[in-house]
């Protein structure tokens, strides 16, 4: 058994610095030469400035932009750092709300922002990916039904005519991979970025 | 349940199937010790490291050698990640900043990536340092995956071979496992996920300026080394907090497609290795074919839970099913399906919250665990779970018709079915022990998240995805206490090393004996026959198990779902 010791020391420190640092060092080095932009995080920038990336989602709450998903990611209590305060789509600190089926919490918010979206909407169906929080916290996509759910308010706010808000969103839906693996799915930057360009 | 969702399940599948045959036929050379393409590339590598840490690849070991080589490695994985989640302050790669780790999460997380587990009660980008993620976890993924292998492989050897003392090198097995079969595919894998836009960078934490002005400071890092090897070995555990579901740890369809084919791949692969090694591959597609049925009954109940969605959500006249903790590229259907694979295989990296499943849908992945996770399972443990099971199966179809049981020539006598009991019952003495003194334990009830029956299914699903190395978690409950850290760390180190320390005692008592050539009294092991008989052990062990556990969470939980009780 005695035998087995120089191996269990030797062995395991060599097989540690080949996966655990020339393994990661490497790919970061061929990763960073081959696809720069995804390595870094796929950042998107305007004049010169970081705006976020196209893959993490962020908080939209001005009437003028398509709002995504609800977040419960939360932040550390500036007053009490044992307790938490929410911090939607804290890129710093992902996570879901973890309410369960019985939760009388999800619920009532359920309930609260399903009537909030009536008012804003009446007569169309609410679309379920609106009034539910994403497991990340940071989803960055809503389905095109909630796109479409936006528009007249959307329309209210920039004083734009429906059917070009229309066509935008139409224009930044993705579809499935090969018609067949994955969801329909907006990306909320990538759509409000454009409808910037498309004007006031 | 759309027509799409199915198909994208029995595409799934197929791959898998497809995958299998190749799979093997390369980690049966790999681990027979022969030539692969890789050779000329590899081997001066390899032999390099046997010869700077003396072992004599000819030599091999007796099972009880081979055990405490595995136990001997362990101890060092043990103390380079605690060493380092201690010491990360003063250690490079940390732009983050991030302060030395707690002595009870630090002794936590160590057992959790020894064990495989990768359960995680750290949150990644908020608590730990690039270093530890590389240093101590990625390196811990690939290690634990090829220990898991290496003994799986073992335990074929002690089928496949007769009258022999020995039943492989470990040292060899596991350094061949990290050079000719993980590290290769984890090289390309690395790239594919960094196309798909993983990041893969070791500067700091970016902060942005969002459209409305907003700060938004984004975690990010060397995310795609890690998660290649988390989802190939089956480790699971996430370089951020909200796992797979975070847009980084999986960015598209296609790269959670991909993900979910990684979980499956090796363990699946293993079946042809055992069938290939044992002289007849219908004997692994045999076995391959209990875990498909098992695994496409739970993908069924799960779908049609999760697209039913929950009272609460129909009573709103919200349709679609049930979307809470589940991300919009994914859907239903590939969360649902993510779950039910993540806990067939031992992996627990999650793209939606479980926790946030509805009742029955969150029972399958509850159910897939305590079954002991052999529906493919862990790489190497779902294949020695699963072996486990076969001798009880043949030992009870052997007491049926009053013959010695026998199983691809072995006689499967007092000793194996003794510690197939062994390894099969310290599971749920684990996580039912540990469940019943957790609800009647105040510190410990305080840290559920949701009341009523959920907050129970809460407990038992965190003590039963540490005792099956699990690591995916009902994440409500707060785990990073003192009583769990120690408590989910005990789970973890017995269901690892209590199931792996018999398995390779049945390893070296049936290499030592005589292969007996088929009979016309010998149960045919390949057929539907048998294949129907494991799947009915299987299920009647599990279900006496943990049926009345389950009636008390989810069972009751879904009848208070309907009775449109809320808590």
């Amino acid at each position: 058994m005695l035998r087995e010791i120089r191996p269990a020391i030797v062995l395991l420190v060599a097989l540690t610095v080949i996966t655990g640092l020339v393994y990661p060092l490497a790919m970061t080095r061929i990763a960073g030469v081959l696809f720069p932009s995804q390595a870094q995080g796929s950042l998107i920038e305007k004049d010169g400035k970081v705006i976020g990336s196209a893959l993490i989602g962020q908080e939209f709450k001005d009437d003028r932009y398509f709002h995504g998903r609800l977040s419960a990611t939360v932040a550390p209590d500036p007053n009490d750092s044992s307790k938490t305060v929410p911090a939607p789509y804290n890129a710093a600190n992902s996570g879901g709300s973890n309410l369960g089926p019985t939760s009388k919490a999800l619920a009532d918010r359920l309930k609260e922002d399903v009537d909030k979206l009536k008012a804003e909407n009446p007569g169309q169906p609410v679309p379920l990916d609106l009034v539910t929080t994403s497991g990340s916290g940071l989803d960055p996509h809503i389905s095109p039904e909630a796109a479409q759910f936006q528009v007249p308010r959307v329309a209210r706010a920039r004083n734009m005519p429906e059917d070009l808000l229309r066509q935008i969103v139409a224009a930044n839906t993705e579809s499935r991979l090969l018609g067949l693996i994955g969801e329909p799915r907006v990306n909320v930057l990538a759509l409000n970025l454009a409808l910037d360009r498309a004007g006031k | 349940m759309t027509l799409i969702g199915w198909l994208q399940i029995i595409l799934y599948c197929a791959i898998i199937v497809a995958l299998t045959k190749p799979l093997g036929w390369y980690m049966t050379r790999v681990f027979n010790g022969e030539r692969t393409f890789l050779s000329p590339v590899l081997r001066p590598v390899e032999a390099g490291l046997y010869w700077i840490s003396g072992v004599d690849e000819r030599r091999e070991q007796h099972w009880l050698t081979y055990t405490v080589a595995m136990l001997l490695f362990h101890v060092g994985g043990f103390l380079i990640i605690y060493g380092v989640m201690r010491l990360q302050a003063v250690l490079p790669f940390n732009p983050a900043g991030q302060s030395a780790v707690a002595e009870d999460l630090s002794f936590n997380t160590a057992i959790s990536f020894i064990t495989n587990t990768n359960w995680q009660n750290y949150g990644g980008e908020s608590t730990i340092s690039y270093l530890v993620q590389m240093l101590g976890l990625t390196h811990q993924n690939f290690l634990s995956a090829a220990t898991g292998i290496a003994l799986a492989v073992a335990l074929i050897r002690g089928f496949s071979r007769a009258s022999m003392r020995t039943i492989g090198n470990f040292w060899v097995d596991v350094t061949r496992c990290t050079l000719y079969v993980l590290l290769p595919i984890c090289i390309v894998y690395t790239l594919f996920l960094v196309w798909q836009g993983m990041p893969q960078t070791l500067g700091a934490y970016v902060e942005a300026t969002t459209l409305e002005g907003a700060k938004q400071t984004i975690a990010v890092g060397p995310v795609a080394s890690q998660v290649a090897i988390k989802m190939l070995g089956t480790n699971g555990g996430g370089f951020f907090n909200a796992n797979a579901a975070h847009p980084f740890e999986n960015p598209t369809a296609l790269s959670n497609f991909v993900q979910m084919i990684s979980i499956f791949a090796l363990g699946a692969a293993l079946t042809n290795v055992f069938g290939r090694m044992v002289g007849n591959q219908r004997q692994g597609w045999a076995l391959l074919a209990v875990m498909g049925v098992l695994f496409l009954a739970g993908v069924a109940v799960t779908y049609w839970a999760e697209a039913n969605g929950t009272s609460t959500l129909q009573a709103l006249g919200l349709t679609g099913g049930n979307m809470e903790g589940k991300e919009v590229r994914f859907g239903i259907v590939a969360s649902s399906l993510f779950a039910v694979i993540t806990t067939a295989a031992s992996c627990g990296a999650v793209n939606a919250m479980h926790d946030s499943f509805t009742a029955l849908g969150g029972m399958i992945p509850l159910i897939n665990m305590q079954l002991g996770e052999i529906i493919v399972g862990g790489v190497g443990a779902g294949l020695y779970g699963m072996l486990l099971f076969v001798v009880l199966a043949i030992f009870v179809a052997g007491l049926m018709v009053g013959r010695t049981p026998e199983y691809v020539g072995k006689k499967i006598e007092a000793r194996e079915v003794k510690m197939a009991m062994l390894a099969i019952l310290v599971l749920p003495l684990m996580y039912l022990g540990w469940t019943a003194v957790a609800v009647v334990f105040p510190p410990a009830v305080a840290s559920m998240a949701n009341a009523g029956p959920h907050g129970f299914t809460e407990v038992l699903y965190a003590y039963t995805s540490a005792t099956g190395n699990n690591g995916s978690a009902f994440a409500g409950l707060t785990g990073n206490t003192f009583f769990y850290n120690l408590t989910l760390a005990s789970a973890m180190f017995v269901g690892r090393f209590f199931m792996i320390v018999p398995a390779m005692a049945i390893a070296g008592s049936l290499a030592s004996k005589k292969t007996h050539p088929p009979s016309a009294g010998t149960f045919p092991t390949t057929g539907g026959l048998f294949v129907g008989l494991v799947v009915g052990v299987i299920l009647i062990i599990g279900g006496l198990t943990f049926f009345p556990a389950l009636a008390l969470g989810p069972i009751v939980e879904h009848l208070a779902m309907n009775a449109g009780q809320v808590f």
